[in-house]
């Protein structure tokens, strides 16, 4: 067990519409072995487009234009296609919101899961049916010889995604990226898909990078959050901590919005105006704007990732400020 | 492009009914007994629902995957036909109504519909404008009434009027359901049923658009039916909740109370799921979790249910006390069994 992280991102940038705009705007980010990261943020704030763009998977018209995503000393940012199949898939697996959408509709599904497994790993085609099932029965799948043979219509949305851990998890990566992997899941097979994780994470050492709009979600899962607004990161620290002190008040907006947990509140709040547009140049805080604390400064000038203790980054100008607190609570 | 006084002979002149509910305390919507058959061969998908849904009130109903949400929104919509049980809108036996009846029914406006995948329910090449106003075009509106209404139906769901001239791919996610939204709200329905409307939107949109929802009933005296499967959204601003589950509604009452004491087990196996930022559930998961002692038939949760007995074989009868309504044969005895531990008060 080194020190090293597993991932280290530095630095990201990631353009797209063909170069015209910055969606990702210098991402800098650790995830240790072992360890369970959440990227938090609004749709459009550029946190799945840094999970794609450190799987090599980013969309025509998206390209990272600058930075390094470092996975265990190998930058795969500008690793070509050859390079990029030798870990993805065997040592970074990844899971999406769609799980129908990923299988081959017209073929049982432990096929495609045994296929990963005989061209990954090489396995015969009877060992790979062995693994499969086991695996299947991994994933906490009833009767996993029978649905070995069932094809994707067959299951519901939570038995496809698990299928889809299985798929990602089958050559024992040491890395899992999961995008927004239980939002379209029921609220019971979402907690139960959540708990597979942690228990895979617990069992295999896994590294989790976690992506999702929901700060509940995150906060099941993750020991590190990671707040991105408009491409960049506000705010990161342990769950617990960002939880009970948010330093940025993007994070304290967040928050504020989730009303999971609290069934007697009867008003909702909402972040007033708008996301920028991805690649808007602004000049100071990009999300003054919104902000109901900004002052004079925040509009001004560029504000800086600081670290604020051990673990903890944030980029606001008014982060120390102990009244900041006290005026976040008031709003 | 004016549609000529032709339009104003149509079968139903008064192309927008508003909200003159004047019928005292009668419900908007009224669903009883309501059964539903579909496929081939014929299965129940739901069985015994019943629902009322006053003016100016939200409603949530809550439920997994395939436990027939859709089905009850489709149902009062007049788009599938009960085996069973009837549908009352506003006064009028919805269930009863065929053909050409039906259709009039429908371009009166007074139930519209909002669906879940904005992107997916507005056609691309058209204009937001002539997608807000294509229901009042059918229906027979004059064109310059038209553009005033779907000016104001705009403005009403936060939407800068200027919008109308852009097509859906121009807009936001939070936009498109806006014009979804707008689209329903044009006729000025008495009820509005909204299916999944904020579950592809993120935390921040998605409570703008229940505010949204939320004022209209205010200010427009909508009933509001809301079917989600995300408890956190609906508990900011549904007055009851209903909890369907394989068919059957098990649960009912203030949403308030329901999820914060939960009396059917599955509604507490729900709330204890859901994730949460702050609070601790009432009951614990595990326990709920814990596999079903009961068999099948009777009680449709009986087959994943912790706390089933002999008893369960039977379909326990819906019973009301207060406002609160549960279907379930072992009401006050299971919530002990599997309540969290409370620290020493």
């Amino acid at each position: 067990m080194s020190a090293e992280p597993l991932l280290s991102v530095r630095d990201l940038r990631v353009t797209v519409s063909g170069g015209r705009a910055e969606a990702v705007r210098g991402v800098s980010f650790d995830v240790a072995r072992g360890e369970s990261v959440g990227l938090v943020g609004e749709s459009g704030s550029g946190k799945t487009l840094t999970c794609r763009a450190v799987l090599g998977v980013l969309a025509p018209g998206c390209a990272v234009s600058g930075g390094s995503a470092e996975f265990d000393g190998l930058d795969l940012v500008g690793l070509d296609r050859r390079g990029l199949l030798g870990v993805r898939g065997r040592r970074i697996g990844a899971v999406f919101q769609d799980p129908a959408s990923y299988l081959n509709p017209s073929l049982p599904v432990g096929g495609q899961l045994a296929e990963v497994l005989r061209v990954k790993l090489g396995l015969a085609r009877r060992e790979a049916r062995d693994r499969s099932v086991e695996l299947l029965a991994a994933m906490g799948l009833r009767d996993p010889g029978r649905v070995y043979g069932q094809y994707p219509h067959e299951l519901s949305g939570g038995m496809l995604q698990r299928v889809l851990i299985a798929i990602a998890v089958s050559c024992d990566p040491e890395l899992l990226i999961a995008d927004e992997a239980t939002t379209a899941l029921d609220v019971t097979v979402q907690a139960e898909v959540l708990e597979l994780l942690a228990r895979l994470r617990a069992e295999r050492g896994l590294s989790i990078l976690f992506v999702s709009h929901d700060l509940a979600v995150i906060s099941r899962l993750c020991d590190r959050i990671v707040v991105f607004y408009g491409g960049e990161i506000v705010e990161s620290g342990p769950t617990g901590q960002v939880l009970a002190h948010p330093a940025h008040p993007y994070t304290e907006a967040l928050l504020r919005v989730a009303s999971e947990g609290d069934w007697t509140r009867r008003s909702l709040e909402v972040i007033p105006g708008q996301p920028p547009a991805a690649g808007a140049e602004i000049a100071g805080c990009r999300f003054a704007d919104r902000c109901a604390v900004a002052v004079g400064r925040c509009h001004s000038a560029r504000v800086p990732l600081t670290a604020t203790a051990p673990g903890r980054e944030v980029r606001c100008v008014r982060a120390e400020e102990p009244a900041l607190a006290v005026a976040g609570a008031a709003l | 492009m004016s549609t000529g006084v032709k339009g104003g002979t149509g079968r139903d002149p008064n192309g927008g009914v508003g909200p003159d509910l004047n019928g005292g305390d009668a419900p908007l919507l009224r669903v009883r007994g309501l059964g539903v058959r579909l496929g081939s061969p014929a299965v129940p998908v739901l069985e015994e629902v019943d629902l009322t849904v006053r003016a100016g009130e939200i409603v949530g109903i809550v439920g997994e995957t395939g436990s027939g949400k859709t089905t009850l929104a489709r149902t009062v919509m007049g788009l599938l036909t009960p085996a069973a049980g009837s549908v009352e809108v506003d006064g009028v036996a919805v269930s009863g109504l065929r053909g050409a009846a039906l259709r009039a029914h429908r371009r009166t406006g007074k139930v519209r519909f909002v669906f879940q995948d904005p992107l997916r329910s507005l056609d691309p090449d058209h204009t937001v404008g002539a997608i807000v106003g294509e229901g009042l075009a059918i229906a027979g509106v004059p064109a310059a009434e038209r553009a005033r209404r779907v000016r104001h139906a705009l403005e009403l769901v936060g939407l800068d009027p200027a919008l109308a001239a852009r097509r859906p791919a121009q807009l936001s996610g939070g936009q498109r359901q806006r014009v979804s939204i707008a689209r329903a709200i044009v006729s000025e329905p008495a009820l509005l049923i909204c299916d999944e409307p904020v579950s592809a939107l993120d935390a921040s949109n998605r409570n703008h658009i229940l505010r949204l929802l939320d004022e209209l009933r205010e200010r427009l005296g909508t009933g509001v039916v809301v079917i989600s499967h995300d408890l956190g959204s609906l508990a900011g601003i549904a007055d009851r909740v209903a909890v369907l589950y394989r068919g059957r509604i098990v649960e009912e009452g203030p949403i308030s109370e329901v999820f914060d004491d939960p009396r059917h087990p599955y509604t507490a196996l729900l709330v204890a799921s859901a994730p949460r930022v702050r609070g601790t559930p009432r009951h614990d998961l595990a326990r709920l979790r814990a596999p079903s002692t009961g068999g099948t038939g009777g009680c449709v949760f009986a087959h994943r249910c912790p706390f089933a007995t002999g008893a369960c074989a039977a379909v326990p009868p819906p019973v009301t006390r207060g406002e609160r309504t549960v279907a379930c044969h072992h009401t006050g005895t299971w919530s002990e069994a599997a309540r969290v531990p409370v620290p020493a008060e």
